[in-house]
């Protein structure tokens, strides 16, 4: 056994994410969201103007949207007031960019991500690990190997100054433009942090990258900025996970990401989040796939109060593949509105969805999907494949499947299934001397596995403790 | 030696007030095979379930007994006195399973994304744990053994102590699975998801053998399967009775399994009771002239 697998062990899950710290902020912002607000982030980030120009218009474009409110079903926001969020708070670290030798961080902070199992997963065959503390990321190492081959690999915030051509064409402009929606340009207006991602032509970053996202205090937002761009002919694996600690009041995920796949180039975007259940986690993730090129969302969805999250690709050169994976869990109080999207707007393009969800305790999830085949998209297909499990009879789930079919040369197939968990699986489990509740894990690990088996070994094992966690209910 | 009893039970169903266990007595000891026959509705089903803890049905009268003697848990176990016999009725049915019941399923339940060899090597451990919690008092001294060495896949969690890890596991499901001339792809199949009605009934033989229980409860483990099949399945059966001193209590319409296991004793089910008793050649009497003569024999010119 390594030691890897002693650590997963040996760590009580529970207590690695529920564990409070103190405040460890150099720099913190007000409340709300004021110009102000966002000329203070922007000079203290260095940044240049172009990037100050873009985050304002952005914060226009924010205040002047309404809040949705007319989607059927959609889940309740009425608690959550971004006026009442702070939405920067950068740590106290030597280096703004972050340091790339875990033992300069700060103790406080290396106990956190040591909790989490982020170094521990690092050993164990990944390319590199970034780590964001609140607004920053606060640790961020790449192997040299892959350096070497051109591949970048930093947080945003440095991206932004080092790398400004690539980012200035590609953030927020084509992919998820702040017009989006109204978290959208919540997001460009005050986002923080991330990770930005280049891969040259036909390089292969064979391990897996890593972030892992991490909000500590109270009543912050965290706005973390994901941009991914893979040039013609290469391949990465970009893996993300995401936590937080209860408090009273609410905290605001509202992530953005954003990924560029080339011309026969192939990314798979994985993430696992756990999100503490005063978390309103509103996401804008967006793909563009250039011919020939393949985009695979995979994305366990757990915690969190509220979430509205809908990867979406677009299927722009001919033959362009998509895959989506997505698990949701629901239980008490949270309701997980969760599903994917995709335009097929090439001929001979083709996606996969499946979506599998899990509620329990009244919890509620949805799966809202919509596939777009344009007129002259010939020869393409989709599959989607939606499937709820329920605990009991307060739980509930639906679907809400769109589909836009413009062209008549092509194959859809959807195909959905809602079911209790059945009481004979049990019994036959428990008749074999599993207990009631071994009984059921059994049958909801079996559920998501097509989930788990797309993902390192780490997190399959992460995914299911979590799943099983909340299952006893012992989350906050 | 264990000896499972049960008498006088009388079982409805849990949400309305259908009586389908009129009384029903019957022994079965480790070592015998019984056959439990009877037409469709006269309780043969309903009597595994409840033996086995279905929830679905309701106990109004009776007793199911499990007596247990010290081989039962190996040589060098003494089981107390007062642990010797078990009110089955007051237990789980996983607790059930630990003490040595084992129900074969006449429609298993297919688990999506468990692979056998998951499911079975948890189902053991399960089973072993459960064991330890029930005889906690006296089991004491074995708390000590340990199982060294045995690597363990990060899926399904490292062994603990007296846990059977992946590599010894493994071991034990190929041997078993060679026994029954099972394909070893098996291990890696999903439980019953997708297994043909012969394959499943095999899988439920193999689980018996891996568990090792005391008594087994088949229900029609005889139905859907053809010839060969059904030698397959056959030999597995005897060779639990054979090799483990498992008594099995076989459920079947048929007389043609019993052809080749061969039962000891031969009971009739008719409407919730066990009408008739005899050795083997009451199932021959039974395939030439129907359940009908016994309704006569027992009720009608009575």
């Amino acid at each position: 056994m390594s030691s890897d697998q002693d650590h997963l062990k040996e760590t009580d899950t529970e207590a690695r994410f529920e564990f409070k710290k103190d405040e460890n902020a150099a720099v913190k912002s007000d409340k709300g969201l004021t110009e102000e607000v966002i000329r203070m982030i922007s000079e203290d980030k260095d940044e240049p103007d172009w990037m100050l120009e873009r985050r304002l218009r952005a914060l226009e474009q924010y205040q002047n949207m309404p809040m949705p409110s007319d989607w059927p079903g959609m889940p309740d926001l009425s608690e959550l007031d971004v006026e009442e969020i702070i939405p920067y708070i950068r740590p106290d670290v030597d280096k703004r960019e972050g340091v790339d030798d875990w033992t300069e961080l700060p103790d406080d902070i290396k106990d956190t991500f040591d909790k989490l199992g982020i170094p521990e997963a690092e050993k164990n065959a990944l390319s590199g690990v970034g780590a964001q503390y609140e607004s920053e990321v606060v640790y961020q190492n790449m192997q040299e190997q892959w350096e070497e081959k051109g591949v970048i690999f930093c947080n945003m915030d440095k991206a932004v100054q080092e790398h400004p051509e690539l980012v200035k064409e590609h953030f927020m402009t084509t992919c998820v433009p702040p017009s989006d929606n109204k978290f959208a340009a919540l997001h460009g207006a005050v986002w923080s942090g991330g990770s930005f991602v280049y891969v040259p032509e036909d390089v292969t970053v064979e391990m897996p990258v890593q972030a892992y996202f991490r909000m500590n205090s109270e009543g912050m937002g965290q706005f973390e900025h994901t941009l991914i761009i893979a040039e013609e002919g290469s391949e990465v694996h970009y893996i993300e996970g995401c936590s937080a600690p209860k408090y009273g009041t609410h905290n605001l995920h509202s992530g953005g990401v954003e990924v560029f796949v080339g011309e026969d180039a192939h990314v798979q975007y994985s993430t696992v989040q756990n999100w503490s259940k005063n978390t309103f986690n509103l996401n804008t993730k967006r793909a563009i796939c250039e011919a020939g090129g393949t985009m695979e969302w995979v994305s366990g969805s757990m915690g969190s109060k509220a979430t509205m999250l809908y990867p979406c690709t677009i299927l722009k050169g001919r033959g362009a593949t998509d895959t989506h994976i997505t698990i949701a869990f629901a239980g008490e109080g949270q309701d997980i509105d969760t599903g994917a999207k995709v335009y097929h707007n090439a001929p001979d393009t083709s996606s996969t969805i499946e979506s599998k969800s899990i509620s329990k305790d009244g919890g509620r999830t949805n799966y809202r999907g919509l596939v777009h085949i344009a007129d002259g998209a010939e020869n393409s297909s989709t599959a989607v494949e939606c499937d709820a499990l329920m605990f009991d009879n307060e739980s509930t789930s639906d679907t809400m499947p769109y589909m836009e079919i413009e062209e008549s040369k092509v194959d859809v197939a959807h195909e959905a299934t809602v079911g209790k968990i059945g009481d004979e699986d049990i019994f036959y489990l428990q008749s074999r001397g599993l207990d009631d509740d071994d009984a059921k894990k059994m049958i909801v690990a079996g559920f998501i596995e097509p989930i788990t088996e797309e993902l390192p070994i780490e997190y399959a094992v992460e995914l299911n403790r979590l799943i099983e966690l909340e299952m006893e209910g012992s989350l906050g | 030696m264990a000896r499972l009893e049960l008498s006088n039970l009388h079982a409805e169903v849990a949400e309305g007030d259908e009586k389908i266990l009129e009384g029903v007595d019957l022994e079965v000891e480790s070592g015998e095979i019984h056959a439990l026959m009877g037409p469709n509705g006269s309780g043969k089903s309903t009597t595994a379930k409840v033996i086995a803890g279905h929830p679905a049905y309701e106990v109004t009268e009776g007793e199911v007994l499990l007596h247990l003697e010290d081989e039962e848990f190996g040589e060098d176990i003494e089981i107390d006195e007062d642990q010797r016999t078990w009110n089955l009725l007051d237990l789980e049915p996983n607790e059930r399973a630990a003490l040595g019941i084992f129900l074969g399923f006449q429609y298993p339940a297919e688990i999506e994304g468990v692979t056998m060899t998951n499911f079975l090597r948890t189902a053991l451990n399960a089973k072993i744990e459960e064991r330890e919690e029930l005889f906690e008092d006296e089991d004491g001294e074995d708390e000590d053994e340990e199982d060294e060495g045995f690597e363990s896949s990060p899926m399904e969690g490292p062994a603990d102590e007296g846990e059977v890890g992946v590599a010894e596991f493994q071991q034990i499901l190929q041997e078993k699975m060679e026994q029954l001339d099972m394909d070893e792809k098996f291990a890696q199949r999903y439980l019953n998801a997708g297994f043909s009605g012969g394959e499943k009934k095999q899988n439920e033989v193999l689980q018996a053998a891996i568990l090792e229980p005391s008594v087994a409860v088949l229900d029609e483990i005889d139905s859907g399967l053809d010839i060969d099949r059904l030698q397959d399945v056959s030999e597995g059966i005897n060779a639990l009775r054979d090799e483990q001193g498992t008594g099995i209590l076989q459920i079947t319409h048929y007389q043609r399994i019993l052809d080749y296991v061969e039962p000891d004793h031969v009971h009739v089910m008719l409407d919730g009771q066990i009408a008739k008793s005899g050795g083997p050649e009451l199932a021959e009497k039974l395939e030439d002239k129907g359940y009908d003569w016994v309704r006569e024999d027992v009720y009608g010119t009575a």
